[in-house]
């Protein structure tokens, strides 16, 4: 399941058992869901029962006739090739997880306290049951974490074997059935009945089992079908013309002819990109819930993005001893040393480490200091210690000043404007800042700083190139978010973010016509990831925002935001590419079968034979040779993709012309004549 | 092909161009409802004509209901037109005495008028009443023209609303075409041609005698009030059975010019007033650009052909191009240029006589119908064609950039495609499974003046004029027999209803929806790339499905021709 498995495009794996596929679905029901291949189906049977019934009366020309028929039907296996191709990457991957689904026993627990438990077996369990799960079970369905911590082992749907942490409360309380519990216990309330895990749904969706076709898709398929009932039109009449002419042209050559015309290219392909693009996001672990969204992601307007851990790296890092005047950086930075000894919080490191590097202030052991720790809380918003007799604070500006408000006043007005004076200055950077304190006198300000990803300006301007605007979501306050997001990059950014303000700026965009993604984890996203229209969830998440989203990332990486929005928009170019290539295609068709057609009574057409074919016969069968050869030879591009690049929207659409669309009015001239000249050569006609 | 042939060509471009804006500018200010020049005089009348008919400015429709109303008034005017042929023997202003038109000419005529067709199966001066002629064609000669201006506007609403139920209102921009656009410059141009010798008159015929003695009826009539609109309106219905090519109805270049400038000026007009009311003048630049491409490459197939004649007869010793079927007056480019003219635009009216075009020269006049008559169009017709072809490119290429395709700010979605294709399909229905019944019925064939390749392309030309509501047609046909005037009537409400329903459906869908805000992801459709892409679209989708038809009709008999084999 990780992206580095990405299976080759080659594979006999795959490739047998797609042969097979193919023959099966010839089964009607299966064709019926594609009404271009099912066409040429019908048409492909007809002509065979008319073959079948010349060869009974001996009509002429049998062994052309056999031919046509041949290949009219080698373009419907085809077709069924590519698809069961498309589908057989995403069988063996859903192979891999469904080991994973085996049978389970689940200690279900009963009481009013829950103090004891029976053993069942995982299938009978129901949505609210509730579970104990210790070191070494295998957790037997989805659920959320009512009780306890324990490390988890999430290999099975991640495919990354460091264990992840999962706990009661808080945004990391999803458990995923199947996944292993490696040390302690939780207690889990069942939220999916079996059957319908998050596995269950990930088989289903990688198999394309629950494939329902996209909008765009639904769109591309009746423009297909109308190209397809236009053909019939040119081609039904034909008789009659040539009836006029006093000539007669065979049924075969005609079906050859109108074949060749509808849109098999696309037809035969459009599922297979489809399914495709969503096992490209699989193996990029992320899990769509809908081919609907992977579609919605390549038409994404507004990107919005969690500053922390997406823009910048997840914690802020100590960069500067700021002290006010009258106290030496190396008195401030030995006092926050001392207050953060302690401090296990990736900050509180970084200034120990700041305090190493820069004032060479090795570590102390708190013991032999007689310290005590005074851990951050939500109400004091400081921490430190406490020593013989004094007392260090770091912590929020103003409550650092409230501090030493209250205690004895050693700090001066003019010390206190000091310090405000660089936290503002600080803020305005960017940063955070934290006031330190000892024993209630102000000794300075500790700048941390958010430290924004290497390499992500780039992304966001490449991102504008594509036409995407990037919002930034933040917690801090206006003054630091707008340094942030003018170093970053981004376009925008939203200040003191609450779920009601974001929800009510992704109302405010679609409003404006624009779709908007954004990702999230916690279970106050869950409303924002139901109203974006591509809602990412961190598989480390809640249950709520997982359900909310229609997108599940199983590396709980928001950055892949970007690469989502890449694969829809390649799954949509690769669409538009193909049907180009294949009605550009049409051009030269007609002048292969055209002439071919009208000759016997018409030998002046001989003159539109621009391609130089050796006989009417080869010209026709090479047409729809071509027509079923070009089908297997463009099954890589449906699966692998358009590459898509970061350029505007006119000069992607000129490349994509010129490739796609001068490509396919010229390669069939050269295709159609290579293979005229190669069945001439062998003797087929 | 000669300089001065090119020089009238391009001057005919010149003035056309030259109208656009300012005409585009009026045209868009009259469906605003904005004051014009003629307000002071025309806003009370168009006042007076609501309360008259109990309608309200204000009180829009939704596209269904506009497509009701639409139908409804069009089956009123089929209805009041049928029975005026039927009745005109007892009606006034009958001096020359003509009796009851048969029933199925009078159903086909009554088609062909309302259809903005104006296919004649009849010779006008010889069958129809003065007061069938005024009352009957010409109003509808009007009205056609102004439901054609309506569906258009109602079209570019849908572009340049968002989130909105309705597409306006049929009644009052039926009258504000008819009043504002058609009328005051059709008054202008009926003095124009007045002046120029077209006669205008309620009198009988004369009778004069001839140098030889013999008597001579010479037809008159109110001609110069019924050519201003027959043009303007691109119905092309002629006064007299020869239409522009008789001297009464198109006595000199002059009068030629103002025909053809007429023709095209509203349609070309029509992509300005798209562009003005989207807030992007530049996307109706490019839309014109794109009808003026397959335009220049029309006029310069057809005027080569026909510059370059026909070998056979060079062989016996005449020199010089085709001039069989043309009018001195106007020689070839103008000939050549008019047929152009009036095949891309919806007019048929003709200047020269299509049949006798050598079989290239009269294939681009068969082409230019077969793809739906968009090159600028008949009024309205032409800009509702062409953006069904523009949803068509728009969807395929569109998703080339990776996102669903926008045109304008608007979604082309499922539904969008669908109507588009529907209409689209319409046409080679009705051109080409009617011409496959004709071709092998013997009566049916019999009409044709001509046998072989030849023969096969008057037939052809007959539907594909039909479908396209065009009315012009490869004059040798016999048209006017049973099977004709039923299924011409028919293959012309098929092209003109089963378009307009899911044009103002897509007008519809499209006015309901958001519009998104460009972005440099967003497909740019207003420059030359787009304009490429449209024309490849226009003649790969509408062009190649006749491309089996053209090979057994035009492109034999020209390769005949020039093996020396003649139809």
């Amino acid at each position: 399941m990780s992206p580095s498995k990405s299976a080759s495009l080659i594979d006999a794996r795959i490739l047998l058992p797609a042969l097979a596929d193919a023959f099966r679905k010839l089964d009607p029901r299966s064709l019926a869901r594609n009404p271009v291949m099912f066409v040429v189906a019908v048409v492909s049977a007809l002509t065979t029962i008319l073959f079948v019934k010349d060869l009974a009366t001996g009509g002429a020309n049998l062994g052309f006739s056999f031919q046509i028929v041949l290949w009219l039907w080698f373009t419907v296996l085809f077709a069924n090739f590519a698809e069961a191709v498309a589908e057989g990457r995403g069988k063996a991957q859903a192979d891999s997880l469904r080991k994973t689904r085996s049978e389970t026993e689940a200690k279900l627990l009963s009481g009013d306290d829950r103090s004891q438990f029976r053993l069942v077996p995982g299938t009978s369990l129901k949505v609210g049951d509730v579970v104990l799960v210790e070191a070494g079970d295998i957790i037997p369905s989805d659920g959320e974490v009512i009780e306890g911590v324990a490390s988890v082992n999430e290999a099975a749907i991640t495919g990354e074997s460091a264990p992840v942490i999962r706990e009661s409360g808080g945004d990391r309380s999803a458990v995923t059935g199947g996944t292993q519990v490696l040390s302690d216990w939780i207690r889990v309330r069942i939220t999916a009945a079996a059957g319908s895990t998050f596995i269950d749904r990930m088989i289903a969706l990688v198999e394309g089992a629950e494939r329902q076709k996209t909008p765009n898709e639904i769109a591309l398929n009746i423009l297909l079908a109308g190209m397809t009932l236009i053909f019939v039109l040119a081609t039904v009449t034909i008789p009659s013309f040539a009836t006029y002419a006093g000539g007669y042209i065979p049924v075969v050559v005609l079906v050859a002819l109108f074949v060749t015309l509808i849109p098999t290219t696309i037809g035969a392909l459009l599922s297979a990109i489809g399914i495709a693009g969503m096992d490209r996001l699989v193996r990029f672990n992320v899990l769509a819930m809908s081919g609907r969204a992977v579609e919605a992601a390549g038409d994404v307007d507004t990107l919005l993005l969690d500053k922390t851990g997406t823009i910048t790296l997840g914690n802020r890092q100590a960069t500067e001893f700021r002290p006010v005047r009258g106290v030496g950086e190396q008195e401030l930075a030995d006092a926050a040393q001392i207050a953060s000894l302690a401090d296990e919080t990736p900050e509180g490191r970084s200034i120990v480490v700041l305090a190493k590097e820069k004032y060479a202030i090795r570590a102390r052991d708190m013991g032999s200091l007689h310290a005590t720790f005074v851990p951050f809380t939500a109400q004091s918003r400081m921490s430190g210690v406490d020593l013989e007799g004094s007392q260090i604070r770091k912590g929020a500006v103003d409550a650092v000043l409230k501090y030493v408000e209250g205690a004895s006043a050693k700090s001066t007005p003019e010390t206190v404007r000091e310090v405000q004076a660089i936290a503002a200055e600080i803020a305005k950077a960017g940063g955070t800042p934290l006031a330190v304190a000892r024993d209630g006198r102000l000794l300075g300000v500790v700048h941390l700083k958010d430290i924004v990803k290497g390499g992500i300006r780039e992304r966001f301007t490449e991102l504008r190139r594509m036409g995407i605007r990037t919002v930034m979501i933040t917690g801090d306050n206006p003054m630091t978010a707008a340094a942030i997001a003018a170093e970053a990059g981004v376009d925008d950014f939203l200040a003191q973010a609450t779920p009601e303000n974001k929800l009510a700026l992704i109302r405010e965009e679609q409003a404006k016509g624009k779709l908007v993604a954004m990702c999230g984890d916690g279970t106050n996203d869950a409303p924002a990831l139901a109203q974006a229209d591509v809602g990412v969830a961190m598989n480390t998440g809640t249950v709520a925002a997982r359900e909310a989203g229609n997108m599940v990332d199983l590396d709980s990486d928001p950055t892949k935001l970007i690469e989502i929005v890449e694969i829809g928009k390649q799954l949509l170019m690769t669409r538009g590419a193909l049907t180009t290539f294949s009605i550009a295609n049409d051009v030269a068709k007609y002048f292969a079968i055209i002439p071919a057609m009208f000759l016997a009574f018409y030998p002046q057409l001989g003159a539109l034979n621009i391609m130089g074919l050796q006989t009417p016969q080869s010209a026709i069968l090479s047409a729809i040779i071509f027509n079923a050869l070009i089908i297997v030879a463009l099954i890589p591009l449906a699966l692998k993709g358009v590459k898509y690049r970061a350029v505007g929207a006119g000069a992607l659409l000129s490349r994509n012309l010129l490739v796609y669309g001068l490509g396919g009015l010229v390669v069939p001239f050269i295709g159609i004549k290579a293979i005229d000249m190669a069945i001439t050569a062998i003797g087929l006609i | 092909m000669t300089l001065f042939g090119w020089i009238q060509i391009l001057v005919f471009c010149a003035i056309v161009l030259a109208l656009v804006k300012p005409l585009g500018s009026y045209i868009t200010r009259v469906f605003k409802g904005e004051r014009t020049f003629l307000s002071p005089v025309l806003a009370p009348v168009e006042r007076g004509l609501y309360a008259l008919a109990g309608t309200h400015e204000r009180e829009e429709q939704h596209w269904s209901a506009y497509a009701v109303a639409l139908l409804l008034f069009n089956l009123a005017g089929l209805l009041l037109l049928y029975g005026l042929q039927r009745f005109q023997g007892l009606l006034p202003l009958n001096p020359d005495g003509m009796g009851a038109v048969a029933p199925d000419l009078a159903f086909n005529t009554a088609v062909s008028f309302v259809t903005n067709t104006n296919w004649q199966g009849y010779g006008g001066e010889s069958t129809m009443s003065y007061l069938t002629q005024m009352l009957g064609l010409t109003v509808q000669n009007f009205v056609s023209g102004a439901t054609g201006i309506a569906i258009a506007i109602a079209l570019i609403r849908g572009f340049a609303r968002a989130s909105a139920q309705s597409v306006g209102s049929f009644w009052v921009d039926l009258t504000r075409a008819t009043l504002y656009l058609l009328l005051p410059l059709c008054i202008l141009l009926t003095l124009a041609y007045v002046a120029l010798g077209v006669p205008q008159t309620l009198d009988p015929s004369v009778t004069a005698t001839t140098l030889e003695g013999a008597q001579q009826t010479i037809a008159r009539g109110p001609v110069a009030s019924q050519l201003a609109i027959k043009m303007l309106g691109t119905n092309g219905g002629g006064f007299f059975n020869a239409n522009s090519a008789h001297p009464f109805e198109n006595p000199d270049a002059i009068s030629n010019l103002i025909q053809m400038v007429s023709i095209f000026a509203i349609g070309a007009a029509l992509t300005n007033v798209f562009g003005r009311m989207v807030g992007n003048e530049r996307q109706g630049w490019a839309i014109l650009s794109a009808m003026g491409v397959l335009f220049i490459a029309g006029v310069a197939i057809c005027y080569w052909a026909e510059a370059a004649g026909n070998p056979l007869v060079q062989g016996l010793g005449l020199q010089g191009g085709n001039l069989e079927g043309k009018e001195m007056r106007f020689g070839i480019p103008l000939s050549a240029l008019f047929a152009v003219v009036t095949t891309a635009a919806s007019c048929g009216a003709v200047n020269a006589m299509h049949g006798s075009f050598t079989a290239l020269g009269g294939m681009i006049p068969l082409i230019n119908m077969e793809l739906g008559e968009v090159i600028v169009g008949g009024v309205g017709a032409g800009f509702y064609g062409i953006v069904l072809f523009v949803v068509l490119a728009i969807f395929v290429a569109g998703l080339m950039v990776g996102r669903t395709p926008e045109y304008l700010g608007k979604k082309i979605e499922a539904r969008e495609v669908k109507m588009a294709m529907l209409a689209i399909l319409c046409l080679p229905a009705g051109m080409l499974v009617f011409t496959a019944i004709a071709v092998v019925l013997p009566g049916a064939v019999a009409s044709a003046g001509n046998s072989g390749p030849h023969g096969f392309s008057e037939i052809l030309y007959a539907y594909t004029s039909a479908a396209a509501n065009n009315g012009s047609a490869f004059a040798s046909l016999s048209a006017n027999t049973l099977w004709y005037n039923t299924t011409l009537g028919i293959t012309m409400l098929v092209g003109r209803f089963l378009v307009i329903i899911p044009a103002l459906a897509i007008a519809g869908s499209l006015a309901a929806k958001k519009s998104v805000p460009a972005s440099a992801g967003t497909f740019p459709t207003d420059g030359p790339l787009f304009v490429g892409l449209l024309v490849g679209v226009i003649l790969i989708v509408g062009g190649l499905t006749f491309f089996p038809a053209l090979a057994v009709g035009p492109i034999v008999e020209h390769l005949a021709m020039l093996a020396g084999q003649s139809f």
